[in-house]
């Protein structure tokens, strides 16, 4: 026969059995607006902070989300105010792309302005970083993982939160998400932008004459496969699902509109591995081009 | 065969508590047989909602070592025998007794629904024709057996008790799958913005975990929805886009 272990607190039972049969007097009115709330409260007490009958490594997950994600941020933090060894020949590290103002020989409208600010620091990434670093602080994969990983709002599925009150994405200031799609607009035009980087990292200057000749470096692959991850994590973003035809309740009135549904879907499903590779790697081209400046990694040459 | 052991919650909604069990584990044993042989032998009063034990009717919902799932589909030999299992009823409903909690808050909700409201019939015969790849999209919603798993789970119900505020994942699908439907004429997007609160979802995918259909809750439909929502409402380039469509 069983035992009993842990009697319910005494307290917490008797209003739960008082709103029992409040609720059971309300049930069937007519019309009613049948509360709900109240309803709720007739379950279990929620768990406290941590609290959780959960057996695995639940916390494992958010853990690694945290380090994996504050890593990223001390570190672009720091390359970003560095504004300096962010170009190696014709690699320029994709954190400093484009390069509006800058000293460096693929800045877009040379140095840095005079009508610049004398005591607001200055470094190229810090003009363009906004955009990449919005989109991915506004993605759908993200906002899950870094609610539970740095707000515990839930620490993991069923583990007991902090906070009592939750406002949740519709006020302010998470109903700024919102604002996603249009990070996602940028975040094409910079896919463009770093692909332009990687056409020009082929060509490389003799040291000797100056003549420019084709060729591929190990800096050449990293800055490709940058974009090709970068590009993988920004045509399976939702919103741009939802932008190029998920908005349809007819995809195939139009073709073309299925097809592109189609193919972001396909992006779509691994949209985590994506925005975590595309992550890591976009921080280890700038790591690459910035140690082969300061002369730290060599280049080397593949053809 | 081996021993396993349970804690399972016994009480009401006045008292309870946990309550340790053991029963010997066959091969191909769900946790929903181990609480059949315990009610059989040792606990004639536990109360258990079962009825197909083939994932079908969602009706043995139960939290499984703190997980929701549904006691059918939850192998014994997927489980660790070593430590007391753990069998809880749902936390985001009313406790009845034992295992059983009152869903039927979410039968009310249900209701309140706008419901399909097709175009006029545009066939010769006076019925519609479908594109299969547009039906595609909402077939994935019709899966759901309504085992309120992900009721459970969603932490605005479970934790933050938002139960007049926000309709929850198992409704979201069933509003995704009437507004994505390529008959359908109704506009819920006001509603799904205002009384049903897609806005306290936060995407913790914690629904499409659970989910024992495997439908793709929060990337399907829960966050298609909160893109609809954006286009009404947020979105003021598309607004102009909309605006100039019209007038063309």
């Amino acid at each position: 026969m069983g035992r009993v272990h842990a009697p319910h607190s005494g307290a917490a039972t008797a209003a739960c059995g008082e709103f029992l049969e409040k609720r059971r007097g309300r049930r069937y009115l007519s019309g009613d607006s049948f509360s709900l709330m109240a309803q709720a409260q007739t379950t279990m007490p929620p768990r406290t902070f941590g609290q959780t009958m959960r057996v695995d490594a639940w916390w494992m997950q958010p853990f690694l989300v945290f380090f994996g994600l504050a890593t990223f941020i001390v570190y672009s933090t720091w390359a970003a105010f560095q504004g300096n060894h962010y170009y190696f020949g014709p690699y320029l590290s994709p954190f400093y792309s484009p390069e509006i103002f800058g000293a460096s020989p693929h800045s877009w409208f040379g140095p840095k302005p005079l009508w610049w600010p004398g005591w607001l620091l200055f470094s190229p990434a810090l003009l363009i970083l906004w955009a990449p670093g919005g989109l991915r602080l506004t993605c759908y994969y993200y906002r899950g993982a870094y609610y539970k990983a740095f707000w515990a709002d839930p620490p993991a599925c069923t583990v007991g939160e902090p906070r009592k009150t939750y406002l949740g994405e519709r006020s302010f200031p998470l109903i700024m998400q919102n604002v996603h799609r249009y990070f996602l607009y940028l975040a094409i035009i910079f896919i463009f932008v770093l692909s332009k980087d990687v056409w020009k990292a082929f060509w490389f200057a003799d040291p000797a004459t100056g003549k420019i000749s084709f060729g591929i470096g190990v800096g050449t692959v990293v800055l490709a496969l940058n974009v090709v991850l970068l590009a993988g994590f920004t045509f399976g973003c939702h919103a741009l699902r939802h932008l190029i035809g998920g908005f349809r309740d007819q995809l195939s009135r139009s073709p073309s509109c299925y097809n592109a549904y189609r193919c972001v879907s396909c992006f779509n499903r691994r949209h985590m591995l994506w925005a975590w590779l595309s992550l890591f790697w976009v921080g280890f081209t700038d790591l690459y081009v910035r140690l082969c400046s300061m002369g730290i990694w060599h280049d080397l040459r593949l053809l | 065969m081996s021993t396993a052991t349970f804690k399972i919650w016994r009480g009401d909604a006045k008292a309870g508590g946990f309550e340790d069990y053991s029963t010997e584990v066959a091969e191909g044993m769900v946790v929903l047989d181990a609480v059949h042989d315990i009610q059989a032998k040792q606990a004639n009063d536990l109360a258990c909602r079962w009825n197909c034990k083939a994932g079908k009717c969602g009706s043995c919902s139960a939290e499984v070592n703190g997980m929701p799932k549904l006691m059918c589909m939850t192998r014994m030999s997927d489980l660790a025998l070593d430590k007391p299992i753990t069998i809880e009823p749902i936390k985001a409903f009313p406790l009845v007794k034992d295992l059983i909690t009152d869903v039927s808050w979410n039968f009310q909700v249900k209701k309140k629904i706008k419901k399909f409201k097709p175009r006029a019939p545009d066939a010769a015969d006076g019925t519609w024709r479908m594109a299969q790849e547009d039906i595609d999209r909402v077939q994935e919603f019709r899966k759901c057996i309504e085992c309120f798993l992900c009721q459970d789970v969603c932490h605005v119900l479970r934790d933050h008790r938002k139960h007049d505020e926000f309709i929850g994942p198992r409704f979201l699908i069933y509003v995704a799958a009437l507004e994505m439907h390529p008959l359908d004429t109704e506009d819920r997007i006001p509603e799904l913005k205002a009384t049903q609160g897609i806005g306290y979802c936060n995407i913790t995918k914690c629904c499409t975990k659970v989910c024992p259909e495997n439908i793709q809750i929060t990337d399907n439909a829960i966050i298609p929805l909160k893109e609809r929502v954006v286009d009404q409402f947020y979105d003021p380039l598309g607004w102009i886009w909309r605006k100039l469509k019209k007038n063309r």
